[in-house]
């Protein structure tokens, strides 16, 4: 059980990042955490990373709090962010340095398939196209087994049909052990692809305005009619982040 | 497959250069007195390497730059990775080593022979302290902008300090790292002439001294000939054996 309390973040600047945001995330669940840029919902992951900490509230997994990194929680970035000078099994192995070695190569090697990559195993990443790297990058936070897997943005720079292609690949992976999962994004339709629950974030401080859990059986389909009233209702809730008052209009297309 | 022939159009320049003198001497017009021909050179190594003294001449020079280069390059190692890592050890010792760098070394020449005496122990401190100026500069630069997007994923998976710097601080500065080992090296062998300068009873330095002192500018020559083929070949040595290690790079890659 992840469970976020009362969190709010304030950067070195002292620009108000995150305001008391609380939430519980259950074992096995898939969460979603939509918003605008500047939200603060890749800060709120950063904060359940334990790769910052918070300036008010508490993260806690299970019951302890998150103040480090910790081995049942893992990540996996926008950006592949694998290591250059290692070839795709070593950079799969990097974060399993401790188990004995043929458990390592068991779990590379199975962790490689059920991403689809096996016969990859000795090539570099500057050999892998954007998909298959973010693949690579998703085999290495899973095996080391985490209870929790975060995802910040992890399709945003790849092109649609890639896209489409890597949301049902993830569904799979987690359908395999069911970690929780936290993906934040700022793509409606993939949370409403991907989500057993959905939180919308607002920015000017980031604070969750809306959480909703859409009633949409799996596998889900992207051209359904409840599909489309879902993320009709999703951009509605976007929108009001984004709405301005009168007067204040960012475009003043009478003007030009 | 066939490997394609790759011409060494390198040669075409130096070779170029010594048939010309060469000829120049033969057809008169320049005597060849002070700056002998080749073929004059080359009758001077041979008569050298019969005797049995330029083999002497090089294994002393060899040594000498071997050892210095040695201690300089662990010295300028771990002091550049801990001054690259630790802001606090940085600030304690960088603003000393940046004051101490730009002292020309030849000016430590007269204080190392008082405190290590005339022998080898001076001129292998000397040559040190000439190879852990660029490695030093060079590998904290380098370490300081590695990536911070691959730091995070070190620090995800929770690695100590040890961990952070040979797994990924180091490999991601490594192709600097190499450009400073073959800059180092280069000053290696431009500070062992001044070394032997300060009195040496051999090596190639010495030959150079004792060229001038018994006015044989053919001796010189040789002597230089021998500095520059040593000089190629141990870069050559080290770029090669460097370029195993690199083969993950992905740079520009200029066309034939």
């Amino acid at each position: 059980m992840l469970d976020i309390k009362d969190v709010s973040k304030r950067y070195p600047n002292g620009v108000p990042a995150l305001d008391g945001v609380g939430l519980t995330v259950a074992p096995g669940e898939f969460l979603v955490i939509v918003g605008g840029s500047g939200c603060g919902k890749s800060t709120l992951l950063r904060l359940i990373a334990g790769l910052d900490r918070a300036t008010a509230g508490t993260v806690a997994l299970d019951g302890t709090p998150v103040t480090a990194p910790r081995p049942e929680i893992g990540k996996v970035f926008q950006e592949p962010r694998l290591m250059p000078w290692l070839t795709i099994d070593q950079n799969v192995a990097f974060g399993i340095r401790h188990l004995p070695a043929a458990e390592r190569r068991t779990r590379v090697s199975e962790a490689l398939a059920r991403v689809g990559l096996a016969s990859h195993a000795g090539h570099w990443p500057r050999e892998l196209s954007g998909g298959q790297a973010q693949r690579v990058a998703l085999a290495r936070a899973l095996v080391g087994r985490p209870e929790v897997l975060l995802l910040d943005e992890p399709f945003s720079a790849l092109d649609a049909l890639t896209r489409t292609d890597l949301e049902e690949h993830l569904l799979d992976l987690w359908a395999f052990d069911r970690p929780t999962m936290v993906l934040v994004t700022h793509d409606i339709e993939e949370a409403l692809f991907l989500a057993d629950r959905i939180v919308v974030m607002h920015p000017g401080p980031g604070r969750i305005v809306t959480k909703l859990v859409p009633p949409l059986p799996r596998p889900r389909d992207r051209a359904g009619a409840d599909f489309h009233t879902w993320k009709y209702r999703l951009l509605v809730e976007l929108d009001q982040a984004t709405r301005r008052l009168p007067g204040d209009e960012a475009f003043p297309a009478a003007a030009i | 497959m066939i490997k394609p022939v790759r011409w060494p159009v390198g040669l075409i320049l130096p070779l170029g250069l010594a048939l010309g003198w060469e000829a120049a001497v033969a057809l008169h017009w320049g005597n060849g007195r002070l700056l002998p021909p080749p073929s004059r050179v080359l009758a001077t190594l041979a008569e050298l390497y019969r005797t049995g003294d330029l083999i002497g001449h090089i294994q002393a020079t060899l040594q000498r730059v071997a050892l210095g280069f040695l201690l300089g390059v662990a010295a300028g190692t771990v002091l550049g990775a801990v001054s690259g890592y630790w802001a606090l050890a940085r600030r304690l010792i960088d603003p000393t080593l940046q004051a101490l760098r730009n002292i020309p070394s030849i000016a430590w020449v007269p204080m190392f022979i008082l405190w290590f005496g005339i022998f080898e122990a001076s001129k292998v401190i000397l040559i040190a302290v000439g190879v852990f100026f660029p490695i030093y500069l060079a590998l904290t630069a380098a370490i300081l902008s590695v990536d911070r997007k691959l730091v995070e994923v070190g620090r995800i998976f929770r690695f100590s300090h040890g961990e952070m710097i040979v797994r990924v601080l180091l490999p991601a500065a490594l192709p600097s790292y190499v450009t400073a080992l073959r800059a180092g090296l280069g000053l290696g062998w431009m500070f062992v002439v001044a070394a032997e300068f300060m009195g040496a009873e051999q090596g190639l330095g010495f030959l150079l001294v004792d060229g001038q002192q018994t006015g044989r500018p053919a001796v010189i020559l040789a002597s230089i000939t021998a500095f520059a083929v040593l000089g190629k070949l141990t870069d050559w040595l080290l770029a090669s054996v460097a370029a195993r290690f690199l083969c993950w790079e992905d740079g520009f890659k200029p066309v034939e």
